[in-house]
């Protein structure tokens, strides 16, 4: 951004596209704040029920999502509309901060955006595990230059996605996957309560 | 899927030893029952299409998944900068990502009054420090809770750096593009978080 400092349109420009970014930012969050809520996955109960089996909430929300998600996103892709952001997979950072993660998620009983959609609500204690939130991240950036020398190199594979892996063409898994998921959703909404 | 790299078949055996776990899980037959307590206000597949559509529009619109984790690293390391710049630009974490108030900041700020706007003006805040199933199994202590709400935050920070995304970013943004990484990662979570939960609640 330094070189456009200084030249007033540039500089103008520069400045209404990072507002614009800001306020998409606060558009969409304020979108998924208000699903989380309605969808009660800001609840204490519903998460932790997700955990110890006894509620599928949560399953349901993330399985629709991705069903819908991943058609949209796909098909916007096909057409050039829009870019993927594939992160790489390192199968001993993935493993490793996935079980790290889960630990933290059972004490805390809210994830790093339902924590938000809890605060919001008024589930205050959501403020301590935001709180540690904020300290845990202090705590893996002052580790960060040793893991990326260790850990995270662990069964680094690159970038990765499921229809490489299985060889399998684009068009053909994403509705394969797809169909998958929703028969799952129709058993499981059958043999759970809730 | 003869070429298949030994990693990956070697961590589908670990994968699957590890969903042991949550099979233990239900065995375990916890003390109390999350369905006694209240349930969601909109159906779960109303709301998971709903999510799946703003995903559509993030990626189209702001060129973003969506994601929340990072936003926790941007406050510890925009207070770093406050409370010693030196040490914080220092450190490898934030060389490669600039602690600053941008999209991700603004979405999770924005969920906040997101999920207050749908709540109390309908009723449906919960107005407490407590959670009750948490108080049906541990008291009424808030020190106890925050105690446990704040290792559990600190521990969930560290595994979403470590694993790169968080429910959101990995479980929901990840996932929906296919990507490897985020379908071990999801699936990590409800290992390591069916174990611990099963610790907790069991009787």
């Amino acid at each position: 951004m330094a070189e456009v400092v200084g030249t007033g349109e540039h500089a103008d420009a520069a400045a209404t596209l990072k507002v614009r970014t800001m306020v998409q930012g606060a558009v969409f969050g304020f979108v998924f704040g208000f699903l989380l809520q309605k969808g009660g996955v800001g609840t204490y109960h519903i998460l932790v029920g997700q955990l110890l089996f006894q509620d599928w909430t949560v399953v349901k929300i993330m399985l629709s999502a991705i069903v819908v998600g991943m058609v949209g996103v796909f098909a916007l892709h096909h057409f050039g509309k829009v870019e993927l952001h594939i992160q790489p997979t390192r199968l001993g950072p993935n493993i490793l901060g996935g079980l790290v993660f889960g630990a933290g998620f059972a004490l805390i009983g809210y994830c790093p955006g339902t924590a938000a959609a809890a605060l919001g609500q008024g589930s205050w204690d959501a403020l301590f595990g935001m709180a540690g939130l904020v300290v845990g991240s202090w705590v893996y950036a002052e580790l960060s230059g040793r893991l990326k020398q260790t850990v995270e190199r662990w069964g680094d594979l690159g970038k990765l996605t499921l229809d490489a892996v299985l060889h399998v063409p684009r068009k053909v898994l994403v509705p394969t996957v797809a169909g998958t998921l929703v028969v799952f959703l129709i058993v499981l909404n059958a043999l759970v309560e809730r | 899927m003869t070429r298949l790299p030994a990693s990956v078949r070697h961590s589908a055996w670990v994968a699957l030893l590890l969903l042991a776990v949550p099979a233990a899980a239900v065995a375990a037959d916890p003390a109390v029952d999350a369905r006694n307590y209240a349930g969601p206000a909109w159906s779960p597949y109303l709301v998971g299409a709903g999510i799946g559509v703003l995903a559509w529009a993030t990626f189209y619109f702001s060129d973003k998944p969506i994601g929340a984790s990072s936003f926790y690293a941007s406050v510890a390391g925009l207070i770093g900068k406050l409370v010693a710049p030196r040490r914080t630009e220092s450190l490898d974490y934030f060389k490669d990502n600039a602690p600053r108030v941008n999209w991700g900041f603004m979405f999770v700020v924005a969920a906040v009054l997101g999920a207050a706007a749908a709540a109390w003006p309908v009723g449906e805040q919960t107005n407490r420090w407590i959670p009750e199933m948490w108080h049906a199994r541990f008291g009424e202590s808030i020190a106890l809770r925050g105690a446990f709400a704040f290792v559990g935050g600190g521990l969930m920070a560290f595994g979403a750096r470590l694993a790169g995304g968080c429910t959101s970013g990995h479980g929901i943004s990840g996932t929906l593009q296919l990507n490897v990484a985020s379908w071990i990662a999801v699936i990590c979570f409800f290992i390591g978080g069916a174990f611990v939960a099963a610790l907790l609640f069991r009787t």
